[in-house]
């Protein structure tokens, strides 16, 4: 037992006089971030999905050890067999392992979940920290820009665009950027525009700070929150046009896996009805991961919030 | 009014101003016209003065002292006339990116509400350094934090080293005000423009930061602006009193004079309307109407819809009053004011006699 005892015990004690613990004060030094952290680990089900998308990744990245087979071997013996001990969610017409696939599949998804809406949201959060701080016609612009897009169905876009280049990793997330920026866009401008009008940025113009300056250092912090709560709907909305793109033939090229590509499978009635295991694993993980990346959002979106103060 | 305007600093033939506005106009583009905030205001500024800066709401006084920096946001604010020298050089002539360099650092600012003027997501003491490194490149991080404490401690923030990184909701408000000022102090600025301090804490914070303030202008030699709407704090600490009304100066006078002999009716309606310790209650003396609308101003002396004075005369509707030199460096804009002065002990505004003023106001 040590002489002195931890910290936690002597606010116990000062809180017999001092307030209820519910109105303490926060602990000393607590930064926004820190504060954020602990309440998004208060919300349970972000956290477990958090956990799940930890646990995708770290699939995602070991891959090759963790997959029974590798992906793309064909064996014409093992042509569309049911789930067994040796392959635990059976194989698929060519003879691969679906569980291998599966497992391959989730790197071309979460790389395009990732890389795709960073793209976005570096696209959104440039332009709409310009249009939103420096407003006129630079706004203007952008804002008729986020319109003309918005107002063209994404989906029908990117199957076109991508029909012309070709289908491959790189054309889907760069053509899922250059149609979901505008969502990040208008979050940004928003937050931009309302945080411009604070006491604390005409502060800041009146230390002498230049317009670049402000938005960089005052103005960004402010808008990191809602844009990350977008960033994670905009990864949720790549997997699912990547899935989608996929399932019509115009993603990733033939041999590799995707899970979106996994689920061409389910085109046919037949396999649809008779071969489950083809496509329900892709699907759940689809849904998996999609779910579990909107619900990150909502805590992110609670723990961000800086109305709240506990 | 002509550029010969009349001015304390001219009258007294003193030292060379710090800052010496002239003719200033700022106008706001409203939807169906504009609003002439600010009209045609002159004053002077000597170097180590506290200014103070009396108005109600809507009088001006905030955008005119933040249109001598250029910060009203532009639209809807305009400068539509006037100079702002400030030593010398027109602040309003200048490029932005030039003006920037005498923002913060020639000129500094304290705002009303600390808890809105300071980043929340940033720690108070990279606020402070951020301050100083805006206008000095060279400076180390390592100096510019021991500056900041230096000048924390100086503000008379407890414990500045723990203080320096911590976030602003951990402060109280007293001491994000004084923050706020060792902000502003940081990059030693020659004046201090302070748009109601005190407005947003408790009246003994109010008392320490006022000491604050004055204790700041003796030691660091800086000259200070005080905005307040609240003419008791102006007792407590100017050496000059700027009353304005409508967007227009109606009067200005050393603090004794002005609160002695008041020569506008509508700064003895201000002194009236003051709570008194050593009077009997009941209810407060007000001054009759409203606040006029600047858009457009009344016509005449934009005081004589509510002027006891006036009562109707034709002269304060038709024609502006000049801001016209009364003597001792008293300049007052009103045609009749001869006859507030003459007829002291003033008892039809209800205010007693003047000289023990200063002890009875209740702040």
């Amino acid at each position: 037992m040590s002489a002195s005892p931890p910290p936690d015990v002597v606010i116990a004690d000062t809180g017999v006089t001092g307030p209820p613990a519910s109105e303490r004060r926060p602990s000393w030094h607590e930064s926004p971030l820190r504060i954020s952290i602990r309440r998004f680990c208060r919300h349970r089900l972000a956290l477990a999905s958090l956990i799940t998308l930890v646990l995708l990744a770290v699939m995602a990245i070991f891959a090759p050890l963790l997959a029974p087979d590798p992906p793309n071997a064909v064996n014409i013996s093992l042509y569309q067999q049911a789930p067994s001990a040796a392959h635990w969610l059976g194989t698929d017409q060519a003879g691969r392992d679906v569980l291998s696939r599966l497992i391959f599949g989730a790197r071309v998804s979460l790389t395009v979940a990732v890389t795709s809406a960073i793209s976005a949201g570096l696209i959104g959060l440039i332009l709409g920290l310009l249009g939103g701080f420096l407003g006129g016609w630079v706004d203007s612009v952008v804002m008729r820009l986020t319109e003309i897009i918005l107002s063209f169905p994404a989906l029908v876009v990117i199957i076109l665009i991508v029909a012309i280049i070709g289908p491959s990793v790189t054309a889907i997330v760069v053509v899922i950027a250059l149609t979901q920026w505008p969502t990040a866009c208008r979050i940004v401008r928003q937050a931009t525009r309302s945080l411009k009008e604070m006491d604390f940025i005409t502060a800041a113009r009146a230390t002498g700070c230049s317009n670049l300056r402000i938005m960089t250092r005052h103005i960004l912090s402010g808008v990191m929150p809602p844009l990350t709560v977008v960033l994670t709907l905009l990864s949720a909305e790549a997997i699912l046009l990547e899935a989608a793109l996929s399932f019509l033939g115009l993603g990733v090229n033939v041999p590799e896996s995707s899970w979106g590509g996994m689920m061409q499978a389910a085109q046919s009635l037949t396999t649809l009805s008779t071969l489950p295991w083809l496509w329900l694993p892709p699907g759940i993980i689809i849904a998996v991961a999609v779910l579990a990346i909107n619900f990150v959002g909502d805590g992110l979106r609670d723990a961000l919030d800086t109305r709240q103060q506990t | 009014m002509g550029a010969s305007v009349p001015t304390p600093a001219d009258a007294a033939g003193g030292a060379a101003p710090l800052l010496s506005v002239r003719n200033l106009s700022v106008e706001f583009q409203v939807e169906g016209g504009q609003v002439q905030a600010v009209r045609d205001i002159s004053f002077d500024l000597r170097p180590g003065e506290i200014l103070g800066l009396v108005g109600e709401s809507g009088s001006g006084k905030s955008v005119s002292m933040s249109s001598l920096l250029r910060l009203n946001p532009s639209p809807p604010a305009r400068i539509t006339g006037g100079s702002v020298l400030f030593q010398g050089t027109d602040l309003l002539a200048l490029s932005e990116r030039q003006l920037r360099r005498f923002r913060g650092r020639e000129i500094a600012m304290v705002f009303q509400d600390p808890a809105m003027s300071l980043n929340p997501v940033q720690t108070v003491g990279s606020q402070i350094t951020e301050a100083m490194q805006v206008h000095d490149r060279g400076l180390s991080r390592r100096d510019a934090r021991a500056r900041a404490i230096e000048l924390l401690d100086l503000v008379g923030v407890p414990a500045p080293t723990v203080r320096y990184s911590q976030y602003p909701h951990e402060f109280s408000g007293g001491m994000r005000q004084r923050a706020m000022i060792a902000m502003a102090l940081s990059n030693r600025p020659k004046l201090l423009i302070a748009d109601e301090p005190t407005t947003a804490l408790d009246v003994t914070v109010q008392a320490q930061i006022l000491d604050l303030l004055q204790d700041i202008q003796r030691e660091e030699q800086v000259s200070i602006i005080l905005i307040t709407h609240d003419i008791g704090i102006i007792a407590e600490v100017a050496d000059r009193v700027l009353v304005m009304y409508a967007g227009k100066v109606v009067e200005t006078a050393g603090v004794g004079p002005l609160f002695e002999t008041p020569l506008h009716p509508y700064t003895r309606g201000l002194l009236a309307s003051l709570p008194r310790l050593d009077a009997p209650g009941g209810d407060l003396p007000s001054i009759p109407g409203q606040p006029p609308s600047l858009n457009p101003p009344p016509s005449g002396c934009a005081f004589h819809p509510r002027c006891s004075l006036s009562a109707g005369r034709e002269r304060c509707r038709t024609e502006l009053p000049d801001l016209a030199d009364a003597g001792g460096q008293h300049h007052v804009a009103c045609h009749f004011f001869a006859e507030l002065r003459d007829s002291a002990p003033p008892g039809a505004a209800g205010e007693p006699a003047a000289t023990d003023m200063d002890r009875g106001y209740a702040r």
